[in-house]
C-alpha cells in the first residue's frame, strides 16, 4: 500500500515535509508530553528549596565551567551505586534546575550527594590544584576562581529568571538577592533573613578560607556543599503509590 | 504558480517592479537590524561573553552589507538560470575541510589533557580547561564540520538531482556565512565561559536564536529548489535531507527554550527543568545523532555511492521503508540515555524498546548503501574513494548494531557513565560520518573546480589507512577502559564491600586515554592529508608520480 502510493511523497515536496513532521512527532509526544502531566514523575519529599543566591551563583559557574562534561550529578538505582555514593537520585532533588546537570560520563565521580562529605578547605585546596590533594586525579586546576569576586549588581535578574521558569522564590527573597548573596558567605554578616527565606540548615559561612571577599570558589564551594542534602529522607517513603514510578 | 513564474527566483511577481530582488532586501533588512542590534549589544553587555559575541556579530553584519553592495555594484548579484549555484557549494568545501581539521585538534588537545594532566592544564586560565574545550570539540566536529558538509553536499545534490538552479539568488549564501557565524560566535562563546550547559545544545541562547533565522532560510532554499525541480519525482537522498532539515528545527526550537536574564545577558535559565529538562535534552541530544549525523549523511550515500559506483541504488522499495521506518523509531530512543535514573521507568522502557527496533531500519540502509555495488565491486581494488565510501557504511553497520545492544539495560548498567559510551560514538562519528564526509569531499572538489581527477590518489590511500588504523586504536582502547571502569565500578571484595575507589579506576585509564589520543592523532594527521590533497587538486595539480590515464582525459 505504501509503496503503491508512495510516488504522493515523491511529487509534492510538500506532502513530503508534511509526512516527515507528523511521522517524527509521535514519538516525542507520547514520551514527552507525559513528563509534565503525569504527577508522578516527581516524588512528594520534604526539604526541596530554590537554591539560595550565592548558591544559585555557584551552580552557574559549576554550569559555566562544563563541569558537567566529566562529573554526573545522579545516582543511578544500582547497589553498588548506591553504596559508593549514596541514596540513588530523585527526581524532586533536581526539580528547581534550570538545566538539570544529570551528567552523561563519569570521568571524575559522581557529585549528586557530594554536599558534607568533605570539609571546605579540601574542597577549596582540590579545586585549586587537584593533584595535590588526589596525586591520579586528571581534573583541571581552578585556582582562579579564587580571585574572581562575585558581584551582586543582577542577581535579582537571575532570581526573576528562575521565577519565570517556574522556581517559586518569593518576592522578599528577590528584594533581599543581593544582601542574601553576601551574608551567606561572611561569617560576621547577620544571616537570620537568609535563614527565614531558605529554612534554617542553609549553610552560613566563609567558605574560600578569605572572609575579605566573596569570590566564586565560595560560590562553587557552597553550591557543592548544598548537593544531595536537601531531602528530608527520614521522611521520604519510597513504597508510596505516588513514589512507585 | 506555473513552473515558469517559479524559475525566477523570489522576485515580487505582479506585486513590485519586475526585476525587483525580494532576497537582497531579505538579507539586507536581516544585516540592518542585525547590525543594529549588534551595537546597542556591544554597548549594552552585562558581561564580557555577550559583548564579544555581539561585536563579532556586528562585524559580520557589517561585513556583510559591505559584500552585497560592493557584489551589486560589480553586477556579481545577477542570477542565471543556465547554471548552478556553485560558489557557495565550493566555500563550504573549504569551510568544512578548515572546521574538520580544528574540531579534531581541540578533540586531541582534550584527549591529551586525560592523559598528561600535569602538562596541558594551566593555575590561572580557565579558558583552556577540559570543560571549556570539550564543547568546541564537540560543536567543532558534528556542527562545524558535519554541518558545512550537509550544507555543501546538500546544495549540491537537491540542484543535481532537480536540475534546477539554488532557489533564492542570495539566500544560499546568506546560509553559508549566517551558519558559520554561528559556529564562531558559539566557540568563542564556550571559551569564555557562555554556555546553555546542555550537552550538544550549549551554544547560547542569541546564537540559538541566530541559528534559527538561518534554519529557516535553509528550508526555504532547499524547499524551493524542490518545487523549481524539473524531474517528476523527489530523489531518495533529498528526502533524507529534508527530513534531516525539518526534524532539527523542531528539535532545537523545543529544547533550547529559555529565559535570559535580561537581553543584554549571556545567562539564561532553560524553560524545563530536571527530569522533563533531562527528556527533552536527550530527546534532542539523540535525535541530533539520528538526524544530523545520520539521516543528512545518509543523503550523502544516496547520492555519492552510486554516482562514484556508476550503479544504481539496489532497491526502491527499501530506501522507502528504511526511511520511514527510521526517521519514525529514532524519535522514541532518547532515553535509553536515561536507564536506572530518576526518569519514569515506563519511558526508560519505551526507549530501549525502540532503540533495539532501531537496529533493522539502520541495517537497511546499511544494506542498500553497501549491495548498490552490486557489479562494481572490483573498483573497489581500483578506487580509494569508493573505498572510503564503502567503509564509511560498514562503520555505520557496527555502530547501529552496537547502539542498541547498549540500549539493553542490562548492558547500559555497565557501560553508561563510562569511556564505552565514547567509543561508540567515536565509531559513528570518525568511521560512518568522518569517512563518508571524506569520500564526499573528495568527490566533490574535483567536480567542482572542474578537474579531471584528483592532485594524488595514493594521498587518498594514505588518508584512508591513516583513518582506519587511528579509528582501530580509538574504539578498542575505550572498549576496554569503558568495559574496565565499568567492572571495577561495581566490584565488591570477599567481605562484600566495593573493591575500588573512584580514583583507583581513574589511574587504571592512563594507558588506554595514550592509545585514544594516539588514534586521534593518526585520524586527525589524515584530514590534515587531504585538506592538502583538495588544495592541490583545485590549484589544478596532478601529482607527477600519477599521470592522467587516457580514459581520465576522456
Amino acid at each position: 500500500m505504501l509503496l503503491k502510493n508512495h510516488g504522493i511523497f515523491e511529487r509534492h515536496s510538500l506532502i513530503l515535509t508534511l509526512g516527515i513532521v507528523l511521522v517524527v512527532s509521535i514519538g516525542g509526544l507520547i514520551e514527552i508530553a507525559p513528563m509534565f502531566k503525569i504527577e508522578s514523575t516527581i516524588e512528594e519529599v520534604d526539604g526541596v528549596r530554590p537554591y539560595t543566591p550565592l548558591e544559585l551563583v555557584g551552580r552557574n559557574v559549576y554550569v559555566r565551567e562544563g563541569c558537567y562534561t566529566c562529573h554526573s550529578q545522579m545516582i543511578r538505582s544500582l547497589r553498588d551505586e548506591v553504596e559508593r555514593y549514596g541514596h540513588y537520585s530523585l527526581a524532586a532533588e533536581s526539580m528547581y534546575d534550570h538545566p538539570f546537570q544529570w551528567g552523561s560520563k563519569r570521568t571524575g565521580p559522581d557529585l549528586a550527594r557530594v554536599g558534607g562529605k568533605y570539609s571546605d578547605a579540601w574542597q577549596v585546596d582540590h579545586l585549586a590544584d587537584p593533584r595535590s590533594v588526589v596525586p591520579e586525579s586528571v581534573m583541571p586546576p581552578y585556582e582562579f576562581l579564587k580571585h574572581k569576586v562575585v558581584s551582586a549588581d543582577h542577581i535579582g535578574d537571575h532570581l526573576m529568571a528562575n521565577v519565570r521558569v517556574g522556581v517559586p522564590y518569593t518576592q522578599g527573597a528577590i528584594d533581599s538577592a543581593a544582601a542574601d548573596l553576601m551574608a551567606q558567605a561572611d561569617p560576621m554578616a547577620d544571616s537570620s533573613g537568609l535563614q527565614s527565606r531558605y529554612g534554617g540548615k542553609v549553610n552560613a559561612r566563609d567558605f574560600d578560607g578569605d572572609a575579605a571577599k566573596v569570590t566564586e570558589m565560595d560560590a562553587l564551594v557552597a553550591y557543592l556543599q548544598v548537593l544531595g542534602t536537601m531531602v528530608d529522607f527520614t521522611t521520604y517513603k519510597p513504597e508510596t503509590a505516588d513514589n512507585l514510578r | 504558480m506555473s513552473d515558469a513564474t517559479l524559475a525566477v527566483p523570489l522576485r515580487l511577481n505582479g506585486l513590485g517592479k519586475p526585476g525587483q530582488r525580494i532576497d537582497v532586501l531579505i538579507v539586507s533588512v536581516i544585516c540592518v537590524l542585525g547590525l543594529l542590534w549588534g551595537i546597542s549589544a556591544t554597548a549594552l553587555a552585562h558581561d564580557l561573553g555577550m559583548r564579544v559575541i555581539a561585536a563579532i556579530f556586528t562585524i559580520a553584519f557589517a561585513g556583510g552589507l559591505f559584500a552585497i553592495s560592493f557584489a551589486g555594484s560589480k553586477g556579481n548579484l545577477a542570477i542565471d538560470e543556465a547554471v548552478y549555484l556553485d560558489g557557495v557549494i565550493k566555500a563550504g568545501v573549504i569551510a568544512a575541510s578548515f572546521w574538520g581539521i580544528v574540531g579534531m585538534l581541540v578533540g586531541v588537545i582534550i584527549a591529551s589533557q586525560l592523559a598528561f594532566p600535569d602538562f596541558l592544564y594551566f593555575k590561572e586560565f580557565g579558558f583552556l580547561n577540559f570543560g571549556r574545550l570539550r564543547p568546541i570539540h564537540t560543536s567543532g566536529v558534528i556542527f562545524a564540520f558535519g554541518g558545512n558538509v550537509l550544507i555543501a553536499t546538500s546544495f549540491y545534490v537537491v540542484q543535481r538531482t532537480s536540475r534546477a538552479r539554488l532557489f533564492g539568488g542570495l539566500l544560499g549564501s546568506f546560509v553559508f556565512w549566517g551558519y558559520n557565524l554561528v559556529i564562531v560566535t558559539a566557540a568563542t562563546g564556550y571559551i569564555l565561559g557562555v554556555t546553555s550547559g546542555q550537552e550538544y545544545a550549549e551554544p547560547n541562547w542569541v546564537v540559538d536564536i541566530w541559528l534559527t533565522i538561518v534554519w529557516v532560510a535553509y528550508l526555504v532554499v532547499f524547499l524551493g529548489t524542490l518545487w523549481k525541480r524539473k524531474e517528476p519525482h523527489i530523489y531518495v537522498a533529498n528526502w533524507f535531507y529534508l527530513a534531516f532539515i525539518v526534524t532539527i528545527a523542531i528539535l532545537h526550537l523545543v529544547n533550547n527554550l529559555a529565559v535570559p536574564t535580561s537581553p543584554w545577558s549571556s545567562k539564561a535559565y532553560s524553560l524545563f527543568s530536571g527530569v522533563q529538562n533531562a527528556m527533552t535534552q536527550w530527546w534532542y541530544g539523540h535525535n541530533a545523532v539520528g538526524f544530523f549525523l545520520t539521516a543528512g549523511f545518509l543523503g550523502i550515500m544516496y547520492y555519492f555511492v552510486p554516482k562514484r559506483a556508476e550503479r544504481p541504488v539496489y532497491s526502491y522499495q527499501l530506501s522507502i521503508i528504511h526511511f520511514w521506518a527510521l526517521i519514525f523509531t529514532y524519535m522514541w530512543a532518547g532515553p535509553h540515555h536515561l536507564h536506572y535514573t530518576a526518569l519514569p521507568q515506563w519511558v526508560q522502557t519505551l526507549g530501549m524498546t525502540f532503540s533495539i527496533i532501531l537496529w533493522m531500519p539502520s541495517w537497511g540502509g546499511m544494506i542498500n548503501g553497501l549491495m548498490t555495488l552490486s557489479g562494481a565491486w572490483d573498483k573497489l581494488r581500483t578506487d580509494p574513494v569508493l573505498r572510503m565510501l564503502v567503509a564509511s557504511i560498514a562503520f555505520y553497520g557496527m555502530s547501529t548494531f552496537e547502539g542498541p545492544a547498549m540500549s539493553i539495560r542490562a548492558v547500559n548498567s555497565l557501560s553508561h557513565y563510562t569511556d564505552w559510551t565514547i567509543g561508540h560514538v567515536h565509531s559513528g562519528a570518525l568511521g560512518w560520518v568522518g569517512m563518508v564526509s571524506f569520500g564526499a569531499l573528495y568527490c566533490l572538489t574535483p567536480w567542482l573546480w572542474k578537474r579531471k581527477r584528483l592532485y594524488s590518489e595514493k594521498l587518498v590511500e594514505a588518508h584512508f589507512w591513516l583513518s582506519t588504523i587511528g579509528i582501530l586504536f580509538y574504539i578498542t582502547s575505550m572498549w576496554v577502559s569503558g568495559i574496565m571502569q565499568g567492572l571495577m565500578w561495581r566490584a565488591y571484595n570477599e567481605f562484600g564491600f566495593l573493591q575500588y575507589s573512584f580514583v583507583e579506576s581513574v589511574k587504571a585509564m592512563k594507558p588506554y586515554y595514550i592509545i585514544r589520543a594516539t588514534g586521534g592523532l593518526m585520524f586527525m594527521a589524515g584530514a590534515c592529508v587531504m585538506a592538502y590533497n583538495l588544495w592541490r587538486t583545485a590549484k589544478g595539480d596532478v601529482a607527477a608520480s600519477e599521470p592522467i590515464t587516457e580514459a581520465q582525459e576522456a
